[in-house]
């Protein structure tokens, strides 16, 4: 397999960014890892995974959809979308790359999101294998192996070196572009270090997770849980599990105001909110109960039954280290699994 | 301290005393709990937890509950007892619905400081006299326990308990901390400097809410960010600038009534140290008012909602000057 040694990464970013925008976790002064546009002298974060998802790339969490200029009696409206330019994502994660597959399902569908599709097309994923996963770490639970990442292009570490493999044309093109800086490597120790990965993987104490209690078919059951009020009752109701996770993708569209015309933004919403969906006969979920109730049956009923089971989690735990009350979908699959 | 608290929490129930208890329950690691309500003693003892790692001030859960038929226990740490009586003072909590056992507190850890060293795989975490022993998939890690001490406990300004309708332990003493130390170098900087400072750490932020919702002394039933009906909503702003200002403006209104709890800064999943702005508020406050502690009383008449002649002038910001 092609590879660089690990202390002539640089080169491969400064080669990257000459020609694209390139994003990469960089660890921000508090420890935390954030996804930066590459500049020369950055360096890759060691992190497991960044603060926030990588899904602001295509699906940023405030975007202007449109601008309307009024004057007198007359309402000129203005396309703002622009071509975007091509990019690299590099050092994406298992999890994170499977979001990306699941916010596909939803924005790609007919109707095509323009917006979405437009960064997509031009998006570039390198994605890293994971060598230390987390205790917080379930993705196995969602069928995702940590070691194999999905992606147009996928790194992979020894320790010493880094190894590519390509997936998509767009991971070759990726790969070419650099590949006068590769050379032809052995993978005996890789294997070793992705065998030794995949123990760890298999003795996480959330290993034994399992999604087979949930899916469409078992919306009613679901759906009228007595446990729903008690695993909510911590809930603060803020935002913070919605706006961390990397499938998330409910959005508001507002108009605001600039004086002379409106711009017309979407942004995340959460279904943590008193006000998510809240249309012109009132809101349909007027507890925290219910709103909370709609976060998980949405990741783990609603989405799959709309999406050939595949469940709108990925398991990348962010949602458990971020949550003020710790309460999270992990805590919510176990309680309901108890009958 | 953990078997003392389940002990009393367990005969206060079984005699009729109270019907529910509040209080924290284990997780699935040994660090993610949450605060819950207790209703039975197999609960109790299946669950509850008290160590180095609740840090969650339960007080404010305390408006919805004490709402409810019946009487809650609650335990409150030092600081905690500071949110209950300006909670109470406020009318928030109904005060013959709830009984208030004072418990120690901190220091509390951050797990997520323990984190940042790059400790990841956390099985369990161990005190061993000042050191932490952190048991992790790679192998077993140590650091000073001084060092993952969460933000909200580095400055303790109380070890007494200043409401309470019976104690578990000793109570201790106002400390004397120095607080203020930051908000006075960020006095201490240019305006400019200093308007870069609070640009760069709020616009990390994702308008989660998480500090505004956790906050005791923001109890509105309606927060004007949240009513669509009034225009001042803004789940996320067309103008990053918008954001800056929610924090400004929630410092604004809980002011003199901010405890320093610390728990906005405790849940911000971005880090931010909005504590600061609230005690530039409160140390503005001690000095243009006279020395004052939100929480301290149910009675006093706090600075910004009396009257006095000794009050300073508006012309104070004018004199004082920008820098």
């Amino acid at each position: 397999m092609l590879k660089i040694s690990k202390d002539r990464i640089t080169e491969i970013f400064n080669t990257v960014a000459e020609s694209k925008s390139l994003y990469l976790p960089v660890n921000r002064e508090d420890g935390q890892a954030e996804f930066k546009k590459y500049e020369n002298g950055m360096v890759l974060s060691e992190n497991l995974n960044t603060l926030r998802s990588a899904k602001d790339f295509f699906f940023p969490q405030t975007e202007n959809l449109v601008d309307f200029k009024m004057e007198g009696k007359n309402i000129e409206v203005i396309d703002v979308r622009e071509e975007c330019e091509d990019f690299v994502i590099f050092g994406v994660r298992a999890c994170d790359a499977r979001s990306f597959t699941i916010l596909d399902k939803v924005f790609l569908a007919d109707p095509v999101d323009s917006y979405y599709k437009n960064r997509r097309d031009h998006g570039t994923i390198v994605t890293m294998a994971c060598t230390r996963p987390s205790e917080t770490c379930f993705c196995g639970s969602f069928g995702i192996d940590a070691t194999e990442p999905e992606g147009d292009a996928v790194c992979y570490t020894d320790g010493s070196s880094y190894f590519f493999k390509a997936n998509t044309e767009k991971g070759e093109a990726f790969i070419n572009s650099v590949s006068s800086l590769l050379e032809d490597g052995d993978t005996a120790e890789l294997e070793k270090v992705q065998a030794k990965t995949k123990e760890i993987l298999a003795k996480l104490p959330l290993s034994n997770l399992s999604t087979d209690s949930f899916g469409g078919e078992k919306l009613n059951e679901l759906f009228k849980s007595e446990k729903w009020a008690e695993l909510s009752e911590a809930c603060l109701g803020c935002g913070t599990c919605t706006f961390v996770c990397p499938t998330c993708q409910c959005y508001d569209i507002k108009d605001f105001n600039t004086g002379n015309g409106i711009k017309r933004f979407r942004c995340w919403d959460s279904c943590m909110y008193s006000d998510f969906t809240k249309m012109a006969h009132g809101n349909p979920r007027l507890s925290q109960v219910e709103r909370f109730r709609q976060r998980f049956m949405h990741k783990l009923v609603y989405f799959p039954a709309n999406n050939n089971g595949e469940f709108g989690c990925v398991g990348c735990g962010r949602c458990l280290s971020r949550c003020p009350v710790s309460m999270n979908i992990v805590k919510v699959m176990k309680a309901l699994e108890e009958k | 301290m953990q078997e003392a608290i389940i002990k009393r929490a367990k005969e206060l129930l079984a005699d009729g005393s109270v019907n529910r208890v509040i209080g924290w329950k284990k997780g699935e690691f040994v660090y993610d709990i949450t605060p819950a309500v207790f209703e039975t003693a197999e609960e109790i003892d299946a669950d509850f937890v008290y160590n180095e790692l609740t840090s969650a001030n339960v007080s404010k859960y305390l408006v919805k509950e004490t709402k409810k038929d019946g009487k809650v226990l609650v335990f409150l740490k030092p600081c905690d007892t500071y949110s209950f009586n300006q909670l109470t003072k406020e009318h928030r909590i109904n005060r013959e619905n709830v009984y208030v056992i004072g418990i120690p507190g901190g220091p509390k850890l951050d797990v997520e400081k323990i984190k940042a060293k790059g400790i990841t795989g956390i099985l369990n975490i161990t005190n061993d006299n000042g050191t932490l022993k952190i048991e992790t998939l790679y192998g077993e890690e140590t650091m000073p326990f001084a060092d993952a001490v969460s933000t909200k406990c580095e400055n303790c300004k109380s070890k007494k308990h200043v409401v309470f309708d019976e104690l578990i332990g000793e109570d201790g003493d106002i400390t004397d901390t120095n607080r203020f130390e930051m908000v006075e170098k960020l006095e201490n900087m240019t305006s400019q400097e200093r308007f870069d400072f609070w640009r760069d750490q709020l616009s990390k932020c994702i308008r989660c809410n998480a500090c505004r919702n956790i906050c005791p002394a923001c109890t509105c039933e309606k927060c004007v960010f949240d009513n669509p009906d009034l225009g001042t909503d803004n789940k996320a702003a067309a103008d990053s600038f918008e954001e800056n200002m929610f924090h400004i403006i929630r410092a604004f209104h809980v002011a003199g009534r901010c405890t320093d709890c610390g728990e906005c800064s405790r849940v911000c999943p971005q880090n931010i140290p909005l504590h600061l702005l609230n005690r530039k508020f409160i140390k503005d406050i001690n000095s243009l008012y006279g020395e004052y502690q939100a929480g301290e009383d149910t009675t006093s008449r706090a600075p910004l909602t009396d009257y006095t002649f000794d009050d300073c002038e508006a012309s104070i910001v004018h004199e004082r000057g920008a820098e």
